[in-house]
């Protein structure tokens, strides 16, 4: 038995891996195969059919995706044959689908409609089956809308897979099967967590995120209104995308020259409140350390970042009765939040009830992070409203500015720098890494013993990274932690989640302090961001931070100006009274049922 | 039985593993007739699998009732070969005598009418079943006869 295989595609020999499919060697050869069902991410499914080809001495045709390549194979991509039955095919999940592509927020951004437009599909071979659905409007974060399901089971296998969240499933049979939750409930009664996979992983408008940005429109025409956003880490190096730049191309400065024309008063930086969710969190663990080690007092560690709304509901759901053990911060999206309407409102000398504080994230769940009741600390809604890098992308588009001449602008100041490592919050393992930075060197007064600041092993896709980090040579004040073995985890993507938090649930966890974020890669693999996301242009994306913060002039959190002057002026000291009321929470207990 | 505790007693008898859901599922429906959502969560949480999932398999398989169903559920078989020797006919006798429509259940929660797929006895068409008793070459007469036997059960 050989490891190899060689099969031959459209009269081209190819050598590949045994258990390789015959879409795997066709992409080899470079030969396009239509898929709709089929994602790099995901377990083969083999329901839409629209990859079949048609292998020699075979009487059907079979789908390349989960056909594996048997040596000596001879396979035809482009028979008369073969176009015929996806042309059936695709007419045929047209003539169930809502046509009306015009009015749809995935428009030249849909799989079915590139391949509906690639093989000519004109609505006269089958009649319009579609069956009347109602769109569920339920949850701040995801719209469901049934007319547009073609069923291809990506969002199930996405909720199940990345997740282990199975909100979503196959529910009935034949031509009444759809995607349901459980009892057809609305999107809001069930424990899905807002997290947004299902949406980077529908291929056309069945999910899509809750939008508000024509809310934002309104206020920005409302002279009255002092419009300010905040832009998160991961949208400078995913937006681009959306305005016809290369995947990980860095469009920080452009971005806020097109906020600007869009009409924001002030174009503000989530960064800024990213440092502040470093000192805050990081003083936060030490603080949980010294009553370990010093009063010998009982206290939930690991303490896990909370940045995350995707896993903070996950773990609501999931793991209710380990929610001290989750950091009292709120995410940085909530902390600039409350800072806009107050310390920033007062410093400019504007009314907080009329300012509107707008998100621009690339995560659905910041949506309803966003309406949660208790994120109200400023006395107003903190934050006005979330929206996605692409709806961002979509309202730069509105504007009719040529997003590739702009020209590069800086943020506006008083909460718009940032260091580095507020920018890398965005890959899995920046917060980690952002926090050890300063951490290290509030006991040590040294900085981090790594190569120009780059912690590398909490770097990288791999699904749950752990690292020690041994602390020596403390400053008096932390002489407590001596000799400590720092031990460390990081986890993204909710099936990774689980594998941490099962050990803490069963006592063994080794770990201080734990970094989860739901998505796959962090913040940058979000699911507000560009469709498509998969691991290649994950990668890319955390490549684009990390030149990112190496570009920074200030690389660590607690060095930035207006982060201490926001301290010096306003919060006096991390974890401070005003700290206390404004930038940390509590969690609510949910069902997993 | 209580609802939770015949789950948990399935749940022991079968295992708690994904391939012992639908015995379990298969447990409850003949105890409780139909698997009411309240069953279908405590299934999930014996098996440690989300609510979903297990709404899921109960809408793939018809007799994985999710409504309420009647003592006797008929089941009359709808595809082609029955429907050309008569199944109308079966069916609106059966209407006739249970004063309930195809889907409904009888006030007095005895009878529950409903159609189903091929049930394998296209030679002997039309069938029905009721509960698990199959009833071939289906007559207005013999329906008759039959639904008197289920009556008279009562007392």
């Amino acid at each position: 038995m050989t490891d190899t295989v060689k099969i031959k595609i459209d009269g081209i020999e190819v050598k590949l891996e045994k258990n390789a499919s015959i879409l795997d060697a066709a992409k080899q050869l470079n030969i396009k195969i239509p898929t709709l069902c089929h994602h790099e991410d995901l377990c083969v499914a083999g329901n839409c059919r629209v990859c079949v080809v048609e292998q020699e001495g075979v009487h059907n045709l079979v789908p390349s995706c989960s056909t594996p390549a048997l040596d000596g194979m001879i396979i035809h991509t482009m028979t008369p044959k073969v176009r015929k039955a996806r042309k059936d095919l695709i007419a045929l999940l047209v003539s169930e689908h809502n046509t009306q592509c015009t009015t749809c927020y995935r428009s030249k951004n849909c799989e079915l409609q590139d391949l509906a437009a690639e093989y000519n599909i004109d609505n006269e071979v089958y009649l319009s089956v579609l069956k009347p659905s109602k769109v569920d409007r339920s949850s701040w974060s995801i719209e469901k809308d049934d007319s547009k399901c073609i069923r291809c089971q990506r969002c199930v296998r996405t909720c199940a897979e990345l997740q282990h969240v199975n909100a979503l499933d196959v529910a009935y049979r034949g031509k009444d099967m759809k995607i349901s939750t459980f009892m057809d409930l609305h999107m809001n009664e069930v424990v899905c967590v807002n997290c947004g996979q299902c949406i980077i992983h529908c291929p056309t408008g069945a999910l899509t995120e809750r939008r508000y940005y024509d809310n934002i429109w309104d206020a920005i025409g409302d002279p009255k209104k002092h419009v300010i956003i905040n832009t998160a880490p991961s949208v400078r190096v995913a937006l681009g995308e959306t305005l016809g730049f290369p995947v990980g191309t860095r469009v920080t400065k452009k971005m806020v020259t097109a906020l600007k024309k869009i009409g924001f008063d002030a174009v503000l930086d989530t960064d800024f409140a990213a440092d502040v969710t470093i000192l805050e969190e990081g003083h936060e663990l030490l603080h949980r350390l010294k009553r370990v080690f010093v009063d010998k007092e009982k206290v939930s560690l690991p303490m896990i970042t909370s940045c995350s709304p995707g896993w903070v509901k996950f773990i609501e759901h999931m793991y209710p009765n380990y929610l001290s053990h989750l950091s009292t911060c709120k995410s940085p999206q909530q902390m600039f939040g409350a800072l806009a309407k107050t310390y920033y409102a007062k410093k400019k000398g504007i009314d907080p009830k009329d300012i509107v504080s707008v998100a621009g994230m690339p995560c659905s769940a910041k949506k309803y992070e966003a309406n949660r009741p208790e994120m109200k600390s400023s006395g107003y809604n903190d934050v006005d409203a979330g929206l996605t890098t692409r709806e961002i992308g979509h309202m730069i588009k509105e504007t009719g500015v040529d997003f590739l001449s702009l020209e590069e602008t800086e943020f506006d100041s008083l909460m718009g720098e940032s260091s580095g490592a507020g920018v890398i919050f965005g890959a899995t393992g920046g917060v980690m890494e952002a926090a050890l930075r300063t951490v290290y060197e509030v006991v040590t007064g040294r900085e981090v013993p790594f190569k120009n600041l780059n912690i590398t092993p909490v770097r990288g896709l791999k699904g749950v990274k752990e690292a020690t980090i041994k602390i020596e040579n403390c400053v008096p004040a932390f002489s407590f932690l001596e000799g400590v073995e720092l031990k460390i985890a990081i986890a993204h993507g909710l099936i990774n989640a689980r594998i941490v938090m099962d050990q803490v649930e069963k006592g063994t966890s080794p770990y201080h302090f734990i970094e989860i974020m739901a998505c796959p890669g962090g913040c940058i693999g979000g699911g507000g961001q560009p469709i498509p996301t998969n691991c290649e242009i994950r990668q890319k994306r955390i490549d684009a931070i990390y030149e990112e913060d190496a570009n920074m002039p200030v690389r660590k959190s607690h060095e930035v100006k207006e982060v201490q002057e926001l301290y010096r002026d306003f919060l006096k000291e991390p974890l401070g009274q005003k700290s206390h009321h404004l930038l940390h929470t509590k969690y609510t207990k949910r069902n997993r049922y | 039985m209580e609802i939770k505790a015949l789950i948990f007693k399935l749940a022991e008898k079968y295992g708690r593993k994904r391939e012992n859901l639908i015995p379990i599922l298969q447990g409850v429906v003949q105890e409780e007739r139909y698997i009411s959502d309240e069953a279908m969560v405590e299934i999930a949480r014996q098996l440690d699998i989300s609510a979903a999932q297990v709404y899921g398999t109960c809408t793939f398989y018809s007799f994985l009732n999710t409504k309420p169903k009647g003592k006797y559920i008929i089941r009359v078989c709808e595809t082609i070969v029955c429907d050309m020797r008569g199944k109308k006919e079966v069916i609106s006798t059966l209407e006739d005598l249970l004063k309930i429509k195809i889907g409904e259940t009888t006030h007095n929660k005895r009878f529950s009418l409903l159609k189903t797929e091929c049930l394998g006895w296209c030679h002997k068409g039309p069938v029905m079943l009721v509960n698990d008793e199959v009833y071939t070459e289906l007559t207005p007469e013999k329906i008759r006869n039959i639904i008197a036997k289920y009556k008279e059960n009562i007392n």
